[in-house]
């Protein structure tokens, strides 16, 4: 059973603002997917989450390019910003 | 006049290399297509207006006697792949104007190639969906019948291949959205194994489960293009390295069939006899059919819709009206957050993270995640012991023709298209859609399509019994 308290909360944990109308679509939609992905909790097999092939890549950790050289490139998708600074509103 | 019916990447190599046309005259022919086409079937978001350019390039290097097989070959690329200084949006408000900052990995290797990208095609919102309806800039109409969905999310690189607007076509796959719409529109659409081909460059969507697949009009032109997309890379952690121990056995396939899937309730009459004539004619052609038995299949696509929308939210939580793409100014940094996700994802994005930052959450997490990630296992397990007896497991690529625009109103039922598709993508296994024939709805007859699935790092026997079945 989903509220619309739930959703808002979930939206809220996501960043996402929904209106009121949208709650309550959002609220029968995800208990209908919510009521068919539990058949999940019916697995037959008694096990545990298998890691064995599951395995670590590294690299060494060196410096692969020049300082600065991504910057501008990176920097002037940004909506905002100041120098070479991502630009936002004061947070205190 | 250059027959674009008829052309594939292998024949147009070869008139290329012989001089017969130039890669400019080959790169207009598709530009004139679009033009007559794209305003009814809405393929291409952006033709890019460098082709020529693109084309001119490839002419010189042939001009020097340089060949390789994609030099020159104009293709469609979905539009979640980055090419350096071009639009990418992911077919989404957040990222309208958002000019990509680096090269994919496969559009680098591709450009190595000398392949001309004709333009960013047509996507469900960040690969979500498998129709194109939920697609910020409008649906892709179906080439054969332009009242239907073309499938996706890769729609718009399935209808390119199809309605001749691309020779090829780079998609991506996270739960059949490379197949599907290949099935939907009558061509050949490869998921390759996970790790296979690099995803640097690709918009994240199910780390676990996403990889960048061919579009092709055949069999050879969608492994033409694979083979120069693959490959072990270090911008991805997880790429495999090419395993080459595969043994080939061209002359006859022991084929498993999981009857029970296909005959289950909710797959189209149509669907089940056009698989029963497949079924027979690879019969005929010497291939050994067996019944295999999957006994957790059927929780595939429940464990499917845990895992996508938890990767999901953790993957889309990088928008943020900061660091790139739409900003939407709110009274403080929390409300530019909310208006900038709230107004830039559409509905189906914004259902599925909701949906996603539900099973993971505190409480919740083992009942769904926990338990999906044992299943996932499981399934995995099911099939490495379905693939010591057979070769290739087949079914439908999907439980239904292409739908009308605008008939499945409710997600779920939009989901349960992808029963026969995700679990290539849980299990990591390759899986290739072929057409399989037609069907006559409403005076139209619509494409169909056929899944072979092999064991990890099997491409070229699936190749190899695609060329079989398609006639090659």
């Amino acid at each position: 059973m989903i509220t619309t308290a739930d959703i808002e909360k979930l939206a809220s944990l996501a960043r996402i603002q929904v209106s009121d109308e949208e709650k309550e679509s959002m609220r029968t939609d995800i208990e209908s997917i919510l009521a068919y992905v539990s058949q999940v909790k019916n697995l037959s097999v008694e096990t545990t989450a298998d890691l064995s092939s599951v395995h670590n890549v590294m690299r060494d950790d060196v410096v692969t390019h020049q300082s600065g050289e991504y910057t501008e490139i990176l920097l002037s998708a940004a909506p905002a910003r100041e120098g070479d600074y991502l630009k936002v509103k004061k947070i205190l | 006049m250059i027959d674009l019916n008829t052309l594939t990447i292998l024949n147009a190599r070869k008139s290329l290399d012989a001089k017969e046309y130039s890669a400019v005259d080959l790169a207009q022919a598709y530009l004139d297509e679009i033009a007559k086409k794209n305003t009814e079937l809405n393929v291409y978001l952006e033709v890019y207006d460098d082709v020529l350019t693109q084309a001119a390039a490839a002419d010189a290097r042939i001009a020097q006697g340089e060949s390789c097989p994609l030099l020159g070959i104009p293709l469609a690329i979905k539009d979640n792949i980055l090419i350096q200084g071009k639009k990418v949006s992911a077919a989404s408000k957040i990222l309208e104007n958002y000019v990509a900052s680096y090269d994919a990995t496969v559009i680098t290797k591709l450009k190595a190639q000398g392949a001309v990208f004709l333009g960013r095609v047509n996507m469900d919102e960040f690969a979500m969906g498998g129709s194109t309806e939920n697609s910020a800039y409008g649906v892709t109409k179906n080439p054969h019948d332009t009242g239907r969905v073309a499938g996706g999310s890769s729609g718009g690189s399935a209808v390119a291949v199809a309605a001749n607007m691309a020779l090829g076509a780079l998609g991506s796959d996270t739960g059949g959205s490379v197949r599907q719409p290949a099935a939907f529109c009558g061509v050949v659409g490869c998921k390759p194994t996970y790790g296979a081909v690099s995803r640097s460059g690709l918009m994240a969507m199910g780390s676990s489960l996403d990889i960048i697949g061919p579009i092709g009009k055949t069999v050879e032109d969608t492994e033409i293009i694979f083979d120069a997309i693959r490959g072990q890379d270090v911008l991805d952690g997880t790429t495999i390295s090419q395993s080459s121990s595969f043994k080939t056995q061209s002359s006859s396939f022991k084929i498993g069939v999981p009857w029970d899937v296909v005959n289950q309730e909710g797959v189209d009459g149509a669907i089940k006899e056009n698989f029963t004539q497949a079924i027979k004619k690879l019969e005929a052609s010497g291939c050994e059919i067996v019944d295999v038995s999957l006994p957790n299949i059927g929780l595939s696509l429940a464990v499917y819709y845990i895992l996508m929308p938890a990767e999901v939210s953790s993957n889309l939580a990088r928008f943020d009206g900061v660091k790139y793409g739409l900003h939407v100014d709110g009274k403080d940094l929390l409300e530019d957050y909310l208006l900038t996700r709230g107004t830039g994802f559409g509905p189906e994005v914004r259902r599925r993270i909701l949906l996603g930052t539900y099973v993971l959450s505190s409480g919740y997490y083992d009942a769904y995640y926990g338990k999906a990630q044992v299943a996932r296992n499981v399934l995995q397990r099911e099939f490495a012991d379905a693939f010591r007896t057979v070769d290739i497991i087949v079914t439908p690529t999907a439980p239904m023709p292409a739908w009308k625009i605008g008939e499945k109103g409710d997600p779920l039922s939009a989901y349960l298209a992808d029963i026969f598709t995700v679990t290539a993508n849980i299990v990591g296994i390759p899986a290739l859609s072929v057409p399989s024939g037609f069907v006559d709805v409403d005076g139209k007859k619509l494409p169909l399509g056929i899944q072979f699935m092999a064991p990890h790092g099997g491409e070229s026997v699936l190749f190899d019994i695609g060329k079989k079945f398609f006639g090659e």
